[in-house]
């Protein structure tokens, strides 16, 4: 299939700043497609190249086949949906969503009738001539994305749309914008920071990182397979493993000597030659815990760890080990029930496990990246 | 404790200093004697004869004419001058124009009186209405500019990007959102250039050419021959009309801070 929405090798700076980097993207027809990374990471900055408010200064932009770079964003079929939602204050909800139309010069008789689904759709009948001041902001919220859907645009743009809602409220838009994405079948390019967000909305998701694009995926796959130590650390949270790459006791995986630890087995998607150093992302809630020492097996790495800080969290505990000269963080539930039904306390002797498929080869590692990971606590004055 | 009287003393006689002397003007533009002082009943008279005097009409009718000038090219030149002080705020340029457009709330009227005769005699421009119009508007479009930058610096230019996502194109943009957004400011704006034309003595004494006189040149001619009671009525007039736009301005402001508050 012919890619909808493209960005080709697109780049702008502002000053000193690099917003956006070289960055290639391409959309699928009726894709719901998210842009996430922190704040400062570029993503705004593609938002507003894909409108028209911002011109790249290198790179083209193609929607369906044309090059839109250079046309001004009244004549992109392209509509925003803003984080401040920019509706009209001197106009009704009725005039706010029919604005698109009335630009257009559309019949009276039909911007009335697309007024009225639009109404429908967002369940606003009751408030249209209102002005937006008296509206809530889910309501308000509801505005914007009717007076965006009406021009029927081909790609819908959201910057960050929910981060001015409160938790509960942004959880049921969170459904709503879905629905709506299902119902009219626009595709949707969704700026975020939040990866909650965009891990239960998207189709696909591009993270981004300084200017520039860290992975391109399905939310399972940028989770469970986290390219870069960018990635890893950014969306939930990890554990990072330096070592070399002893052999291979199996084609397809490796072992790693790892200073201070016992050899670990991992999967060797990437085909190191021995001897290289690698980098290895192990995520919390994939390590088990246990007083016992666990059965061994081939791909089983079992390393033995002191408890030094159990945090109750509500549905999962988070446990703080030292092994070696590391400290791992592991997520369980079931903080009290666990192999043999007595909690593990602090300073425990305890043993740690992974399957050798759980830990994961990163492409890229950054010594920066590893401040994104949440810190085990400090101890003040303690041994 | 006892709350010192001072403060109610002081006011109170500022507030006599300053309107006492209106207030008796006011007062005697009635008053049926021919030289004031004593009051000898009220009476009309000053007015109906202030309607009869041909010169007074056409100096009525200039300055109201200069006044709607004036406030329509000020406030397009002072609204086009805001919007680019707010656009490129940092920019030199523009701190420049910043300096421009302050200077003439500082110089004194006078020698913005003088310099703009000496530059439009150099120029070899007739004095008359044009001179007046062009010297209202250097000063007036400083007052409009600095109003509607005020409204600019909370106004969100988001919506303006909102209209042409929608597909208005920058002009539509401007007549379908801009301006009405900014309605109530520039009103405000164009009621401050209209009382300052209307009022202005100092500078328009300087420029005005034969056949160009305005009522406040009017009034000062007609003291020169004499304090009649017919400058009372006409100080009167013009003082309801000064007051009904600085009213209807203020309640302008007021209505958009409100609204800015919400």
């Amino acid at each position: 299939m012919a890619e909808f929405f493209e960005f080709k090798n697109v780049s702008k700076r502002f000053g000193s700043i690099q917003a956006v980097d070289g960055v290639s993207l391409e959309i699928k027809r009726g894709e719901f497609f998210a842009l996430l990374g922190p704040s400062g990471c570029g993503k705004t900055t593609m938002l507003r190249v894909a409108a028209g408010f911002e011109t790249p200064d290198s790179g083209r932009v193609f929607l369906d086949g044309r090059d839109i770079t250079d046309l001004s964003p009244n004549r992109r079929r392209v509509n925003t949906i803003f984080q401040s939602y920019a509706l009209f204050p001197h106009l009704t909800v009725r005039d706010n969503i029919g604005f698109g139309l009335q630009i257009a010069k559309k019949p009276k008789a039909e911007i009335g009738r697309e007024v009225e689904a639009m109404l429908s759709l967002i369940r606003l009948e009751d408030q249209a001539d209102k002005k937006p001041d008296l509206l809530s902001g889910g309501q308000r919220q509801r505005v914007a994305v009717a007076r965006a859907l009406i021009n029927k645009p081909d790609v819908l743009l959201l910057d960050e749309p929910l981060a001015a809602l409160d938790l509960k409220l942004r959880q049921r838009m969170l459904i709503e914008l879905d629905l709506i994405h299902d119902q009219v079948g626009i595709t949707f390019l969704y700026v975020t920071h939040d990866q909650g967000e965009a891990m239960s909305l998207s189709d696909r998701i591009a993270v981004m990182n300084a200017g520039r694009i860290e992975q391109i995926g399905p939310p399972a796959e940028i989770y469970e397979a986290p390219r870069t130590s960018f990635v890893a650390a950014f969306i939930g949270d990890t554990n990072f493993l330096e070592g070399v790459v002893a052999d291979h006791p199996e084609p397809e995986y490796s072992r790693l000597r790892i200073d201070g630890l016992p050899d670990v087995m991992v999967y060797n998607d990437k085909q190191i030659a021995d001897g290289n150093k690698v980098f290895l992302s192990v995520r919390p809630e994939k390590i088990q815990i246990s007083r016992d020492r666990p059965e061994s097996k081939t791909k089983r790495n079992a390393v033995p760890a002191v408890v030094e800080d159990v945090i109750y969290l509500g549905p999962t505990t988070k446990y703080w080990v030292r092994a070696g000269n590391h400290r791992l963080q592991i997520l369980r539930q079931h903080a009290r029930f666990f192999l043999d039904e007595k909690p593990i306390r602090w300073k425990d002797d305890v043993w740690v496990f992974w399957h050798g498929d759980d830990g994961f080869m990163l492409e890229r590692f950054r010594r920066d990246d590893e401040k994104l990971v949440a810190a085990p606590p400090q101890k003040v004055g303690d041994e | 404790m006892k709350r010192s009287r001072f403060p109610y003393i002081v006011t109170g006689a500022v507030l006599v200093f300053f309107y006492l002397p209106i207030l008796i003007l006011v007062v005697d533009s009635f008053n049926a004697s021919r030289f004031g002082g004593a009051w000898r009943g009220f009476s009309f008279k000053w007015y109906v004869r202030l309607f009869h005097e041909p010169a007074i009409w056409t100096a009525a009718r200039n300055t109201l004419f200069i006044a709607l000038f004036v406030t329509f090219v000020s406030l397009i030149l002072g609204t086009t001058s805001a919007l680019a002080l707010h656009r490129f705020a940092k920019t030199r340029l523009q701190r420049f124009h910043y300096t421009l457009i302050y200077t003439p709330l500082v110089v004194p009227e006078i020698l913005m009186g003088i310099s703009l005769l000496m530059a439009f005699v150099a120029a070899g421009v007739r004095l008359g209405m044009l001179t007046i119009v062009l010297a209202h508007v250097t000063f007036c479009i400083s007052y409009v500019a600095l109003v509607v930058l005020g409204r600019l610096q909370d106004f969100d230019f988001t919506i303006i990007e909102a209209a042409r996502d929608l597909g208005a194109s920058s002009w539509m943009a401007t007549r379908r959102v801009l301006i009405p957004m900014l309605a109530p400011g520039l009103a405000a704006a164009g009621l401050i250039a209209f009382t300052l034309s209307v009022d202005d003595f100092v500078i328009t004494f300087f420029v005005a050419g034969p056949g160009a006189t305005t009522l406040p040149i009017r009034v000062y001619s007609m003291i020169k021959h004499g304090a009649t009671p017919l400058i009372n009525a006409l100080s009167t007039l013009l003082l309801a009309l000064t007051f009904t736009t600085v009213f209807v301005s203020q309640r302008l402001s007021k209505s958009v801070a409100l609204e800015g508050g919400q």
